[in-house]
């Protein structure tokens, strides 16, 4: 794919240029509302009675995740490259609503590519697209989920890679993205470590974030890898159980292959066919990883861990009630393992959960499985 | 050495003075009986090489066409032990057409690169194609190929300038599939005057036949790629003959053949006119 060629020398020359860097640090204060806090959960460490749990709240970016970090470097990048069209994949509509923001904010025409089934579960996302002036293309072909759409989105690439750019949103498919959307999510471990350090005169025991791609989880590990004290710690979906084949977790349920471009942990049959993620977050629903998380799970630098739908749910109301603050549901999945590990690194120990969104969106999901009517 | 089946087949479309006909067909599309049947079928309806394309879920760079047909065949029970043996059994009844797999890396990577070699070589197959190819995983993929004697055939594009072109063609043999324009299978249709530079330098940087695919769909295409390309490969607007078949009730064995049939003639005749009274 020499596409990618293309790409990988814009980015190289844009990473080395302070006067991108410069115009990308201005919108992530401005537009984006950085640094975000990191905010000590005192009635959480309460709860568990372990180590000192801190969040790091990218909820509070504008559009109400990380996503944006990612959108507002590539989008910056796109226009450098003179590129006048930007295509999308969301599953959730997370990433795609951030991709939406950042075209509207520049003037760009948006598509977005999105599972027709993905389209049906998240009607208000799709709404707010449109409200951004985004068009939102339902894929019908193969399991019309999120992996579904990413071929879609390459598929129009490649045909349209004169004037296109693509924007992945996740830290997954071919080189360079995992690199890139790492470095524009790095922010995330940079502001977290600075923030720590001052609050705490010391780094963290542990950092813990929910995978799905890996962008939120890579963004906060990257900048503590040569920390060795520092344990990384990423939450796979475990939909309904890991004995079960309804799960979204790539590491833990899956094993090495290709797609999208790039080697890395796959759920996939014995044939080496893709198989369809199921989580009750459908921002995990993917089933690959990027491939610097099976490095490091290989490597043994971070920890994967797993949390159900059911303990998600059962975390998702434990933060809404404690600490007054509504967690994606994907985010949902790194607290419901943050008791354990706050237990197991002990009192005097500091930890830090990467809360990667707001939860606002999911409160429909919520009530339909507490049996509710809202 | 199997590589040498294709290397014969190119010889002697040289010295014929014409270009190859290249059809695709989908593995078990739309399922394993008619698959057979129409690849025994293919050399008689004038098709010089064959594509045998292997299924994947995730095709993402193949059009709507090559999506249906590779759903329909896994819908089926197609697999990549599958697609080796429906070669085998073509191989009854044909010992001289090269049979060139076409797919994705994953189900490779997962059933082993040596296992699945020497598996396709002892089937008779003669290259691979594989779309997705990561650049490190190209190597130990090539090597096992190349250990089992079969090709591992590289894919040009338009935007493969001269350097990134040297690169793809390194240690390659049998030919080369030039794809005709930017996207995926059976969307835009290629243009005959675009591709002429591109072959030749194709030619030049590889030493090697040069195969001309994606975008074209009718024998007047066909024949228009086949004046300037050593082989034209047809893949989309056979597998479109499978769904309309299926759809309309229609047998589909016949509806491909017949297809491939005309396309096959447009290329044979591209470069001396239809022959008054000979047919193919
Ligand atoms: C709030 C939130 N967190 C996490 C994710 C998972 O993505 P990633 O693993 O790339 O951070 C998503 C994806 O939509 C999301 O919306």
């Amino acid at each position: 794919m020499p596409l990618v060629h293309q790409l990988d020398a814009a980015y190289a020359a844009a990473k080395a240029d302070p006067a991108f860097q410069g115009e990308l640090r201005s919108f992530l204060t401005h537009y984006v509302g950085r640094p975000s806090p990191l905010y000590f959960a005192e009635r959480l460490t309460e709860h568990f009675g372990g180590a000192k749990i801190y969040l790091k709240r990218e909820e509070l970016n504008h559009t109400g995740s990380h996503k944006i970090n990612n959108c507002m470097g590539q989008i910056l990048l796109a226009m450098r490259m003179g590129k006048t069209r930007i295509i999308a994949e969301t599953g959730a509509g997370q990433h795609g609503v951030a991709t939406a923001t950042v075209c509207a904010r520049f003037g760009l025409p948006c598509v977005v590519y999105m599972g027709a089934v993905d389209v049906e579960r998240q009607k208000p996302n799709v709404f707010r697209m449109n409200l951004l002036g985004a068009e939102v293309r339902p894929v019908t072909s193969g399991s019309a989920t999120l992996k579904d759409a990413m071929n879609e989105a390459l598929r129009d690439w490649v045909t349209n890679v004169h004037d296109t750019y693509y924007l992945i949103g996740t830290a997954a498919g071919m080189h360079p993205y995992p690199v890139m959307v790492r470095d524009f999510q790095a922010v995330i471990g940079q502001e977290t470590k600075d923030q720590v350090l001052e609050a705490e005169g010391r780094l963290p025991d542990a950092v813990v974030a929910c995978v799905g791609g890996g962008s939120n989880a890579i963004g906060m590990f990257h900048p503590f890898l040569n920390d060795e004290g520092v344990r990384l710690i990423g939450v796979e979906a475990a939909g309904e159980g890991m004995g079960t084949e309804r799960h979204a977790a790539a590491i833990n349920g899956g094993r090495p292959g290709v797609l999208h471009g790039n080697k890395t942990y796959l759920l996939q049959d014995h044939e080496g066919q893709i198989t369809e993620a199921h989580s009750i977050s459908a921002g995990l629903d993917y089933p690959g990883i990027g491939p610097e998380h099976s490095w490091l799970h290989d490597v043994g630098r971070a920890t994967y861990l797993t949390a159900t739908d059911a303990e998600s749910l059962e975390a998702f109301m434990l933060l809404s009630k404690l600490e007054g603050i509504l967690p994606a549901i994907e985010s949902a999945h790194a607290l419901a393992r943050i008791g354990d590990v706050a237990r197991e690194v002990g009192p005097g120990g500091v930890v830090v959960l990467n809360l990667s969104g707001r939860g606002d969106k999911d409160v429909a999901t919520v009530a339909a499985h507490l049996g509710r009517t809202i | 050495m199997t590589t040498a089946r294709i290397d014969a087949r190119f010889a002697k479309l040289k010295q014929e003075g014409r270009a190859g006909f290249v059809a695709y067909v989908m593995a078990g599309d739309p399922d394993r009986d008619t698959a057979l049947e129409i690849l025994k079928g293919l050399p008689a309806a004038g098709a010089d090489l064959i594509e045998l394309g292997f299924p994947f879920s995730d095709p993402m760079a193949e059009g709507p066409p090559i999506q249906r047909a590779a759903q329909r065949a896994l819908a089926a029970g197609m697999t990549l032990r599958g697609t080796l043996d429906l070669a085998r059994d073509f191989r009854e009844t044909d010992q001289d057409t090269p049979i060139i797999m076409m797919g994705y890396l994953n189900p490779l990577l997962s059933r082993g690169y040596g296992t699945f070699a020497r598996d396709a070589a002892a089937a008779g197959i003669d290259g691979v194609i594989v779309v997705d190819c990561p650049p490190e995983e190209a190597r130990p993929l090539a090597a096992a190929l190349d250990a089992a004697g079969l090709s591992l055939i590289r894919l040009a594009t338009p935007t493969s300038d001269d350097a990134r072109l040297s690169v793809i063609v390194q240690g390659t043999s049998g030919f080369v599939y030039y794809v005709s324009v930017a996207g995926v299978t059976g969307v835009k249709e290629a243009d005959a005057d675009e591709v002429a530079p591109h072959v030749e330098r194709v030619r030049k940087a590889s030493g090697l036949p040069v195969a001309v695919g994606f975008g074209i769909k009718t024998p007047e295409r066909a024949a228009a790629v086949a004046r300037v390309a050593d082989a034209v490969v047809v893949g989309s607007a056979l597998v479109d003959e499978v769904a309309k078949a299926v759809e309309r009730n229609e047998l589909v064995t016949s509806a491909v053949l017949s297809k491939a049939e005309s396309l096959a003639k447009g290329v044979r005749f591209a470069r001396t006119g239809q022959p008054t009274k000979t047919t193919v």
